[in-house]
């Protein structure tokens, strides 16, 4: 069984994004136990990218400092690898496209299935392109998570259809980053996703409080938090795992 | 291998957030809607000719073909057209269309600050809000169109993210759009990102190789024996190459900007020194590393200080058919003189690179060839650039 699956079944689940490398690998590695230890139900662990697009300067930030840390793609791998030697939780990837592809995708992916990655999540690749890494991953048994956002007009049950792992639903317009408020219609968009598939989705940009995990809980299957995270991160620097722990404790306090 | 529309070759597709998809497809069917529409045309043209000044001049200079030895050299000269430079028929075309589409605002990147102004100018005219995205490293290159772009209208945001320069404009754009997207067209200055775009910015380009082949028709009776242009992102020379295509006896020569030179890491060359990538909404060339992290690039020029190349260029490199060579920051400079004190034409420095490769070509190719090099802007905007870099404290 794909572990993604395990994720969604201690009730309402909780998704923590953290940038690898930011400050440092060792700090990325607590912080992701940290929030393992204090209920987190899946992992995106973020290679960091030069350009970003798809981020608000809070994960901007983070994607600089840890690559001027000097992190690569082959170093996150080398986390993975320790982080399966001490966690069963599902992981997944959050990068962009270039990333994969540079890599060469073939071996990205199968080597995402050799260390204990479960899914991708690549914000620049929509519906249109997956083809460019859908087969592959499939081979590989990596679900590469489809997004649908609150523009995603008509075109949600097509998306939904073929999603694989979890729906990432996105919240509002925009990029990532925390918001006071979240004004768009999700409840009729998870029910144009629940007609389509029963894959659970999980609600991510601008989330940052339990009141507001809780309430897209109510709407759909878990929640997804990043630059809140990343923040607590930017403020601690290498004491963070601690606060991140307390952090995450709180968020899933909040969704039992 | 992928189902995605808007490619050439492997190149292009669209490479974007979720939240942009139904933009572009509206776009697309709004632009194929309106680009067979009488109305829509007829109006275009007006503007072009009335207000932009078009058909921009074919000029032979003669002084430089005597002074080469060489194929005669024709000017096509877009720096003639209003604000300066190609960026203007572009802007009129999609400021047009996002009108049409309901839009009331217009987003835009800019390098050298030339399609800000063009994009600002068309939306002074056409009653439309405009904010322009420029790298702040760039704003103080170009602190002259920064005012300009203000004095239109405009708003002008400072991008202070990664290199800030072109690159991050068009990121910090991409990330406004999807945040405002209702009212908000993104009025693209190149032939890159995602589709439909590369296609939409070559259509409205490509006015200048319908232009030059009339025009030497008339004057010369014939095609030219070589296509001259400057790439960056590279609409002057999509534009310029796209009438040519078809006709294989037409030499196309991209000029990327060398920099520092191919082998310092100081450059923007992407066909001489990137690899294959996804980047920009685009699959295309792009300066980057054994990670696929996108370079920081170096030009003297603003206008083409970018990692990436639009997906049809990259297609023309593929097959052949056109032909990229990287000129350096001294030769663009050395050209950037030798126009204006032979020809009485101060040319662009994004310009310089196609004259400083055509004053290699010319001596090279018999006397009845001809060598069409696109003047893609006016380079009074570089003045004070060019004197600091020949060590001439002036200020704007």
């Amino acid at each position: 069984m794909n572990r993604i699956k395990k994720a969604f079944q201690n009730g309402k689940a909780f998704i923590a994004f953290i940038t690898c490398g930011d400050p440092d690998l060792q700090t990325t590695e607590a912080s992701v136990l940290a929030a393992v230890q204090n209920g987190a139900d899946l992992i995106e662990l973020g290679i960091p990218f030069s350009d970003p697009t798809a981020e608000g300067p809070v994960i901007q930030a983070a994607n600089l400092r840890a690559l001027t840390g000097g992190v690569t793609t082959d170093r996150v791998f080398d986390l993975v690898r320790r982080l399966r030697t001490q966690t069963d939780t599902p992981m997944v990837f959050m990068t962009y496209a270039n990333v994969v592809f540079s890599y060469g995708a073939e071996r990205f992916i199968s080597t995402c299935a050799e260390i204990g990655i479960d899914g991708l999540i690549l914000p620049d690749l929509p519906f249109e392109e997956k083809g460019e890494f859908g087969p592959i991953c499939r081979k590989y048994g990596i679900a590469l998570v489809s997004l649908v956002a609150p523009t995603s007009e008509g075109r949600i049950s097509r998306i939904a259809a073929e999603a694989e792992g979890f729906l990432y639903i996105v919240s509002s317009l925009g990029v990532t980053g925390t918001r006071s408020e979240i004004k768009t219609d999700l409840a009729s968009i998870v029910a144009a996703v629940r007609k389509a598939t029963d894959i659970p989705c999980a609600i991510g940009f601008g989330i940052s409080t339990p009141e507001q995990a809780r309430k897209m809980a109510d709407i759909a299957d878990g929640t997804i938090v990043g630059s809140a995270i990343v923040k607590i991160i930017e403020k601690y620097g290498k004491d963070a795992p601690t606060h991140v722990g307390e952090y995450v404790k709180s968020m899933k306090d909040a969704l039992r | 291998m992928s189902n995605a529309k808007g490619r050439f070759g492997i190149h292009g597709g669209q490479y974007i957030p979720e939240t942009l998809m139904n933009a572009v497809i509206e776009l697309e069917e709004a632009y194929n809607k309106y680009k067979v529409d009488k109305g829509f045309t007829a109006e275009l043209d007006r503007l072009l000719c009335d207000y932009a000044g078009r058909p921009s001049r074919l000029y032979f200079a003669e002084k430089m073909t005597k002074d080469l030895g060489g194929a005669k050299i024709y000017l096509k000269r877009e720096d003639l057209n209003h604000t300066g430079s190609h960026k203007i028929n572009n802007v009129l075309g999609q400021a047009l269309l996002a009108k049409k589409m309901g839009k009331t605002r217009l987003i835009a990147e800019t390098g050298a600050g030339q399609h800000g102004v063009a994009t600002a100018t068309a939306a002074a005219l056409m009653d439309m809000e405009c904010v322009v995205f420029m790298g702040e490293e760039d704003t103080k290159r170009q602190a002259l169109n920064v005012y300009r772009m203000r004095l239109l209208g405009a708003e002008v945001r400072a991008v202070k993210s990664g290199t800030a320069t072109l690159k991050d404009a068009v990121s910090e754009a991409l990330r406004e759009w999807t945040s405002r997207i209702a009212d908000t067209h993104y009025c693209l200055g190149s032939v890159m990102g995602p589709h439909p775009f590369p296609t939409i910015v070559r259509d409205f380009q490509s006015v200048i190789s319908r232009e030059i082949r009339a025009q030497l028709s008339e004057k010369e009776g014939r095609l030219p024996s070589a296509v001259v242009a400057c790439v960056g992102g590279g609409s002057n020379a999509m534009g310029s190459f796209y009438g040519f295509i078809d006709d294989p006896g037409v030499r196309l020569i991209g000029c990327e900007a060398a920099g520092r030179g191919i082998d310092t890491g100081d450059t923007a060359a992407t066909i001489a020194v990137g690899r294959l990538g996804i980047f920009h909404g685009m699959k295309s060339y792009f300066c980057q590393d054994g990670y696929g992290q996108i370079a920081p690039v170096y030009s003297i020029s603003a206008g083409l200080d970018y990692p990436g190349i639009g997906p049809e260029h990259a297609f023309l490199n593929d097959t052949g058919r056109a032909e990229y060579v990287p000129i350096t920051d001294e030769e663009a400079v050395r050209a950037f003189e030798y126009l204006s004190v032979t020809e009485g034409i101060i040319p662009a420095i994004e310009s310089a690179h196609a004259v400083a490769y055509s004053m290699r070509l010319a001596p090279q190719m018999a006397k009845d060839d001809i060598i069409v090099v696109t003047l893609s802007g006016r380079g009074d905007k570089d003045c004070a650039a060019i004197a600091r870099y020949r060590g001439e404290d002036i200020s704007e």
